[in-house]
């Protein structure tokens, strides 16, 4: 028997004006944790699919406990025992936790369901691995990071031995990540084989074995966990040094650019408030950090101040302009950029080419038009500085349909048309949510880069790291309040947690204004 | 240069899709015609295809009937193209029709007024799905179906009230039909600029070539105004277009009062003819549905309607003359097919992608990585991509 579970070797995949894979080996022991660490676009969900039969490769071959194994479609994958855990997952979300790990596999006889026996084996290997899931519960009704434990559970209903997670950690809270981990650990002790698709260290660090890196669709190396260190690790990903501070000087925040009195926003999903009663301010020349656990109300004020949705009560001013009731042009146009929590519904249009979505806010304005046509070489020209100034790749440059870039630059291109707006406030909901060390750290630098020009900047965060580097000062929300007023320094990441969690609450603080 | 990257790029990928679906299509009708009646099955197949150039005065036929559909074709792609289903185009054809009419027998008015009545009653009828859509979230397609219904019933009860619209109040034979224009108001008919003696037939006037213009005043909106831009971002993506600070619901109004008003013109155009005249029945207007497999047939892209409805107004020219060897209902069954077959471009396309991507031979044409589990899902109104742009 091969010393391998899985190889791919020399895998070779090309898409038309990019090489996706070039020439990639990746081996899995049996037993270990192996990560599979890369920027946006390095290559990691191209060779996955491949694994998982959803592309043919162009070169290269898999090999299955040292024998050639063709795999053609996902069902070949599962008869494989190969197993994924989704960044997106695949649930049903109105049927019952039991029905969705049977989906596919239902046991019967002559046609009938006998759930019976499926309850008790989903039982067994809930309890077997501390899963602790309720097989009757609606998968609509249960929390994120247990709809993952659910999709654990269905590869291990289908007896995969190897089980790719991608970006499992992506979703959850700082407590379910540590879960999540000990879970893991305990399925390598078992024998399965785990690959671990991330690009967060951290978690590298703390779980794998071993690491394969990639870079721009080349194989860099594959390095003992043990011999090597974040640093070394995010200078292969990388391919240069990554600073993990951010570098930023003291400034003296100037005058107040937005201000947000007792603003109340109704839910869309119950009957209370999902902002109860929120006053801030953000000055010129500082950042801003709206932190809490996701679903605190933050997307719901954010959405209000936008305009996005409705304030139903108080007051929002941008630069002296009551801007409660405006519409989004107006408070574009009053000097507000905003970088959406969520790229793909808010930030683009998908199926528009890059050009076109980097004049998304703007293509009205006489730069770009004249008489009601679009001047198509200014936006070029535009779209091409852009392109450049703001280190956007894609295939084809401006004309690449934005749907085919890689999540990374989709941001990036999101941030320079909204920083390239020269905004007053820049609203930057989760701007480095699924993004890689280099695309954080370079839109981390973009974020004080405006504050150190003069601007006002609204950062609103689940990242604990990225509140403690980047703000000047930190908010926590919590069911829609805001129970924590802090400078930067002034806290630990211990005590933020706590009140990100409810856990404590500062009334002095929240009451006055500083 | 740009012909070049033309039809090397998306655009030939869609044409030689279109190309695909009607030879299929083509080929089931052939099929079909064999297992009705074999003995004369190449024979009615052969009158099928050529007909339409078998003489001058079947070739103005063809473009008789190909400018309505391709005002119907308009409006249901322009639709598409903004994210909309306008199953209306039957009705907002009807009711540009009896606005046409109504215009030209009760008022006497000359041809552009009648037209320009038409364009503003198909507008309003298409108006209204539109409305409901933007402020009440209701479904378009169910609103234009009853509005189907309700306009040609508002249509049949006006007309039938109306008796100087009738032909029977002109010295006609018919009861239940509008007068012959030529006898009631020979003003109100679309000028033949000598066209009709060209071509030797009385179906020939200029109406094609507003269509044709139509088509390219359609193109350039779309593909090179701002307002084009902003009904495209609604269309492939509202939530980002509402974020981008663009009305979203006054899109929505908007373009389907332009599908209205483009199936309206359709309306006026044809019953405006001199040649047609409109009967009292109850049953919805073919041209309007025609609309919705010359829009599918041209992937929704304004220029390519104009040849998509010229083909299908030539396979139901080169169906009519099939009789009397095969009955109507026959023809009628087999050009549906053409037709229906012929709507197939969509998955022809990413069938043909997937070929050429498996082949390589023209990498460029094959479908991004990412793109190509939506495609195969995608409704037309997604898919469809402005080569203009692209290639430029």
């Amino acid at each position: 028997m091969s010393a391998y579970e899985i190889e791919m070797l020399n895998i070779t995949k090309e898409f038309p004006g990019i090489k996706a894979n070039d020439n990639i080996t990746l081996q899995l022991k049996h037993g270990e944790i192996h990560a599979l660490l890369g920027e946006n676009g390095a290559g990691k969900s191209t060779l996955m699919s491949v694994l998982f039969g959803l592309y043919q490769p162009d070169g290269g071959q898999i090999l299955k406990n040292g024998k050639v194994v063709k795999i053609n479609n996902p069902n070949d994958a599962n008869d494989l025992n190969i197993g994924m855990v989704h960044q997106h997952f695949k649930l049903v979300e109105v049927f019952s936790v039991l029905d969705n790990i049977i989906l596919g596999v239902e046991p019967n006889k002559l046609g009938f369901l006998r759930k019976k026996e499926a309850r008790q084996r989903v039982m067994e290997l809930s309890e077997k691995y501390k899963l602790m899931v309720d097989p009757d519960a609606m998968v609509e009704d249960i929390s994120v990071g247990m709809q993952q434990r659910v999709e654990i559970l269905k590869m291990l209903y289908r007896d995969n031995e190897i089980l790719i997670f991608d970006e499992p950690t992506a979703v959850l809270t700082p407590q379910e990540i540590d879960e999540l981990m000990t879970i893991m650990k305990n399925f390598a002790k078992e024998g399965k084989s785990i690959l671990f698709i991330t690009h967060k260290l951290n978690e590298i660090m703390a779980v794998a074995d071993r690491c394969t890196v990639l870079r721009k669709g080349k194989c860099i190396g594959t390095v003992e966990i043990k011999d090597t260190t974040k640093e070394e690790l995010s200078r292969m990903m990388v391919g240069r040094n990554v600073n993990f501070k951010v570098d930023k000087a003291e400034t003296v925040p100037g005058e107040v650019v937005f201000k947000a009195e007792n603003v109340t926003v109704a839910s869309k999903r119950h009957k209370n408030n999902a902002v109860k009663d929120v006053s801030f301010e953000v000055r010129a020349g500082e950042i801003v950090c709206l932190a809490g656990i996701e679903g605190n109300g933050q997307t719901e004020f954010v959405h209000a101040i936008t305009g996005l949705e409705k304030i139903s009560a108080g007051k929002v001013t941008l630069c002296g302009h009551d801007i409660t009731n405006a519409t989004i042009r107006q408070r574009s146009q009053f000097g507000m950029s905003h970088i959406p929590e969520d790229r793909h519904k808010h930030g683009l249009v998908l199926d528009y080419a890059l050009e076109e979505n980097l004049v998304l806010q703007r293509y009205w304005q006489p730069e770009f038009q004249k008489n009601g046509f679009i001047r198509h070489n200014e936006v070029r020209e535009y779209a091409e500085k852009l392109i450049d100034q703001y280190d956007i790749r894609s295939g084809q440059g401006a004309v690449t349909v934005a749907r085919s870039m890689s999540g990374g630059n989709q941001q990036k291109a999101i941030v320079a048309r909204e920083i390239d707006k020269n905004p007053e406030l820049l609203v930057a909901v989760q701007p480095t949510r699924g993004l890689d060390v280099g695309a954080i750290e370079y839109i981390h630098k973009q974020l004080v880069a405006q504050r150190d020009e003069g601007k006002a900047v609204l950062l609103v965060s689940l990242e604990l790291d990225e509140v403690m580097n980047v703000s000047d000062t930190i908010l926590v929300m919590y069911e829609g309040e805001i129970v924590g007023r802090f400078k930067a320094g002034e806290v630990t990441v211990e005590e933020l947690g706590l009140y990100m969690a409810g856990a404590k609450r500062d009334n002095r603080r929240c009451d006055n204004e500083d | 240069m740009k012909i070049k990257q033309f039809f090397s790029g998306k655009a030939a990928t869609s044409f030689s899709a279109s190309l695909l679906s009607i030879l299929a299509g083509l080929v089931f009708g052939l099929i079909l015609l064999f297992c009705i009646n074999a003995e004369d099955a190449l024979y009615g197949f052969s009158r099928l295809i050529t007909a339409g150039f078998s003489s001058t005065g079947k070739f103005a036929k063809v473009l008789y009937q190909a400018a309505p559909l391709i005002m119907t074709g308009l409006s249901v792609g322009f639709a598409f193209k903004t994210g909309l289903f306008n199953i209306g185009a039957s009705g907002q054809y009807t009711v540009g029709a009896f606005a046409a009419l109504l215009f030209a027998l009760q008022f006497k008015a000359p041809w552009y007024v009648c037209m320009l009545v038409a364009m503003v009653a198909g507008a309003l009828w298409g108006a209204i799905p539109g409305f409901c859509k933007a402020f009440f979230n209701v479904n378009e397609v169910i609103t234009a179906i009853m509005f189907n219904w309700i306009g040609l019933f508002v249509v049949n009860l006006s007309v039938s009230n109306l008796p100087n619209m009738l032909s029977f109040t002109y010295g006609g034979s018919v009861k239940n039909m509008t007068a012959a224009l030529e006898v009631a108001n020979p003003d109100a008919i679309i000028p033949k600029l000598g066209l009709d003696k060209l071509l030797d037939s009385s179906y020939m006037n200029i109406s094609i070539f507003i269509a044709i213009a139509v088509a390219v005043i359609m193109w350039i909106l779309l593909s090179k105004t701002t307002f084009g831009y902003e009904l495209k971002a609604c269309g492939y993506n509202k939530h980002a277009s509402i974020y981008a600070g663009i009305s979203a619901k006054k899109n929505i109004i908007l373009s389907m009062v332009i599908a209205g008003a483009l199936a309206g013109i359709g309306g006026g155009i044809y019953f405006l003819s001199g040649t047609a005249q409109y009967s009292i029945e109850k049953v919805l207007l073919d041209m309007g549905f025609n609309g919705i497999s010359v829009a599918l047939l041209a992937l929704s892209n304004p220029i390519g309607t104009i040849f998509s409805a010229i083909f299908i107004s030539y396979i139901q020219v080169g169906g009519e003359a099939m009789q009397p060897e095969f009955q109507t209902h026959i023809i009628d069954i087999i050009i549906a097919v053409i037709i229906y077959l012929s709507a197939f471009s969509l998955l022809m396309r990413n069938v043909i992608t997937r070929i050429g991507k498996r082949k390589k031979a023209q990498p460029e044409t094959a479908a991004e990585p990412v793109t190509q589990t939506q495609e195969e899902n995608a409704l037309p109104s997604d898919n469809t991509e402005n080569e203009s742009e692209v290639n430029k």
